[in-house]
């Protein structure tokens, strides 16, 4: 039965120009996927998108949509202009954890799609910003049905609202020389121990877990996660001389004095007469711009792990914050290392529900009751590490400085130095 | 409720099972990196072993058809292997040089974009605009699908001083994230209240509490409990509109397009930066939104011409100073470009140090 095609002449304009078009893949699935249900829903999908366009405004409300025994994963979308656009009057997303670090082999995707169009609209991103896989609209009984038939071969929904939300990991160490840990092993320690508030959201808001192998925070985790694993090293980087003089030999020594030692945040670098490349490892920050403009010459030392910042989010409701260094410096090697860093997340995520207020996200709670107290909430003491700069203002009370001062010294001889 | 299945909560599955074997093979065993072409990467492992990687920009949202063409790309060259990237572009990894080419005009030939790496201009990262969002100011898809149609050639060419992270989002909750060039919504007008529902469909209180600059209260409106809005108060962020649909925010006509610039998530040479705005009243001018562009495409135009070899545009913009950045790019500068938020003290210039 041929269907009534909505005319979309706004729509139709994003169908030219070089870059691949999203429109023109959701006319291929009304015009010529074999199941009518597909063809009906993405005709109404691209009416209401073009109405959308007409108006600019959008029509979809959220509502409550979940699989049996959760709580959460599923994005509800019900139309404004259902009577319109019957056929995609519910359209919901179901948000499915990725395999950490976006690997799939061609089979697996081919069961998902076969699947998803079974069952959903035949739209699929792969990710969305929270890094799910989002199947993109399916009404409230297919919705189980979906997640019924991928769960039984593997797949699990991830988090929406406030709970905590699937984790992000680089590509790290499976094809990276910069990486510094496992990422995959620790975005899946840290994840899948939360599984129970992955799914049933009962946080006062969102908490994500980020990952990324080095500084170069490819996964974006310092501004985009409440909890962000970075990898790094704390002996001397390697440094291949024989690599050095043959990057000057291909592009000069100005271009390295201009590119690599002038460059250097901390002054830890300098070039000698015979171009070998001396480094003050005590002066480095590891921020890894001398090892990406010399992947050849340079690499991560030997003694690796991760520093942690807490706290990360965007802009609601107090304005943007980066994550707070919390953990200057920790090895990730052994299952105890893995467990201590599980441990701690459960001591920050158990600290911020007892003491985050409704809709406040974990570095906003830092931000109202102050990174000393929340320290000591956490049962972690203070390092120079996680500051800028100690205090300006003398507003404070100094009344236990002694004992602190003894307790740092006290630290300080424990740990050898 | 006989017939529900217990859910096997199994979240987040193990990728070693749909990894490249040589990947799998050289874990944590990588050497060095080089770049033998725009969208291209070659990866050489301590073992000597090498696998070259082939980036493509998609349209991201995906139907069925175009997936299984993706994959049956990948089952011709890539031994039946994929990796998406954190910017949903898709990569092919391959073992045999010899394979390079023929993916890469094998992709381009099926309507993909070969490019992306290195110092392009990477895909777009964006939100679900009109497609799937319940709060959007403007589309995204659309939007990136434009933007991108006018940069094609930054993503295929990687000649840019350094990486370009563009982003998009359709509300200010700016679910895109931070980029060297965001372009979102910025509301100009307070929400529009539709009193006769507040108080049936909004949690007054938490509405309440959502606002940033407590400009809203509860309120009788016709005889209803409802909620108002000190206007003079009311920084138009939309935050309100979220937990209660009756205050409509958004507006065909006041819900313009804002330009920021110079977030960087990466500490390489400084620590990361938050983007800052430099352009706003920008019309949501759908279904091309050619002044966006036409305004992105000046910045990206000056960046190119003015930034130092590996300079990411925040570092461009801190050597040169943003009165010749405002210059350069042809933007006015207004008193909405200084911050009246929390710690706007510190953005102020409290030294000498004036630019000619």
């Amino acid at each position: 039965m041929a269907i009534e095609k909505h005319t979309t002449p706004m729509l139709d304009q994003l169908e030219t120009g070089p870059w691949p078009s999203f429109i023109s893949g959701i006319k291929r699935l009304r015009d010529e996927h074999p199941d009518a249900r597909i063809n009906e829903m993405t005709n109404d999908l691209l009416g209401q998108l073009e109405h959308s366009y007409e108006t600019r405004k959008g029509y979809w409300k959220g509502g409550t949509v979940s699989v049996f025994g959760y709580g959460g994963g599923i994005i509800p979308r019900f139309s404004e202009v259902g009577k319109a656009f019957p056929k995609s009057k519910e359209f919901h997303t179901l948000r499915v954890q990725p395999p950490a670090g976006n690997h799939y082999s061609t089979g697996m995707l081919r069961q998902l799609a076969d699947s998803w169009e079974k069952w959903g609209s035949g739209l699929v991103t792969f990710h969305g910003q929270t890094g799910n896989i989002m199947f993109i609209g399916t009404d409230t009984q297919n919705t189980q049905h979906f997640f019924d038939e991928i769960n039984e071969y593997g797949w699990d929904l991830g988090g929406a609202g406030p709970c905590v939300r699937t984790a992000m990991s680089c590509v790290g160490a499976a094809r990276c020389e910069m990486s510094c840990t496992n990422e995959l092993k620790a975005h899946r320690a840290l994840v899948n121990n939360f599984v129970d508030d992955v799914h049933r959201p009962a946080l006062p808001y969102k908490f994500k877990f980020k990952v990324s192998g080095c500084a170069n925070d490819c996964q974006n985790a310092i501004e985009r996660s409440d909890f962000a694993v970075l990898g790094t090293w704390r002996d001397d980087m390697k440094v291949d001389q024989a690599e050095v003089k043959n990057y000057i030999a291909d592009k000069g020594r100005q271009y390295y004095i201009d590119n690599v030692i002038t460059r250097c945040p901390t002054q830890a670098l300098s070039l000698t007469d015979d171009n070998t490349l001396v480094v003050n490892n005590r002066d480095c920050v590891r921020c890894m711009h001398c090892l990406n403009v010399m992947p050849k010459a340079l690499h991560p030392g030997d003694d690796k792990g991760v520093t942690i910042l807490i706290g990360g989010k965007r802009t609601l409701k107090i304005g943007d914050l980066m994550g707070t260094v919390v953990v200057p410096f920790k090895k990730l090697e052994t299952e105890e290392d893995y467990e201590s860093m599980v441990e701690l997340a459960e001591t920050i995520i158990d600290f911020w529900a007892e003491n985050g207020l409704e809709h406040e996200r974990c570095g906003e709670m830092i931000e109202r009751i102050g990174l000393a107290n929340f320290l000591d909430g956490i049962g972690i003491e203070p390092d120079p590490n996680m500051l800028s700069h100690p205090r300006q203002s003398s507003y404070v009370r100094l009344d236990g400085w002694d004992e602190a001062a003894e307790s740092w010294f006290e630290r300080q001889a424990e740990a050898g130095k | 409720m006989a017939d529900m299945r217990e859910p096997i909560e199994s979240g987040c599955p193990d990728p070693w099972q749909y990894m490249h074997p040589m990947m799998r093979k050289n874990f944590g065993q990588w050497k060095y990196h080089d770049h033998p072409r725009p969208g291209v990467l070659l990866h050489v492992a301590y073992s000597g072993d090498k696998i070259w990687t082939v980036k493509a920009g998609t349209q991201r949202i995906l139907d069925v058809f175009t997936l299984r063409k993706l994959c049956d790309i990948g089952d011709e060259f890539a031994e039946g292997y994929v990796h998406f990237t954190l910017r949903s572009n898709i990569e092919y990894m391959v073992t045999d040089e010899a394979k390079v080419q023929p993916l890469i005009d094998t992709l381009e030939g099926a309507g993909f974009v070969v490019g992306g790496t290195q110092n392009s201009v990477a895909m777009i990262s964006h939100t679900q605009g009109w497609l799937h969002c319940d709060i959007p100011g403007t589309d995204a898809s659309g939007v990136v699908k434009s933007m991108m149609d006018e940069l094609i050639d930054e993503f295929r060419n990687a000649n840019m001083p350094n990486r370009v992270h563009i982003t998009t989002s359709c509300c200010q909750i700016n679910c895109g994230g931070q980029g060297d060039i965001a372009i979102n919504i910025q509301h100009t007008k307070p929400p529009k209240i539709n009193h006769d529902l507040v108080a049936n469909v909004c949690e007054r209180p938490s509405v309440v509490a959502r606002c940033p600059v407590a400009a809203i209260r509860p309120a009788m409106v016709n005889g209803k409990p409802s909620l108002e809005v000190d206007e003079r108060k009311c920084i138009c962020c939309g935050a309100c509109y979220p937990p209660c649909p009756p205050m409509q925010i958004n507006d065909a006509e006041h819900s313009k397009l804002a330009i920021w610039v110079g977030g960087n998530h990466s500490n390489a040479r400084g620590k990361p930066t938050f983007q800052k705005l430099v352009a706003a009243g920008i019309p949501n001018n759908p279904p091309r939104w050619p002044e966006a562009t036409a305004i992105v495409k000046r910045i990206l135009k000056a960046y190119k011409e003015g930034a130092r070899d590996w300079e990411r545009v925040n570092e461009w913009i801190e050597r040169i100073g943003w009165p010749r950045f405002f210059e350069e790019v042809e933007l006015p500068f207004t008193k909405y470009h200084i911050d009246t938020w929390r710690g706007a003290r510190a953005s102020f210039n409290s030294s000498s140090y004036i630019r000619f």
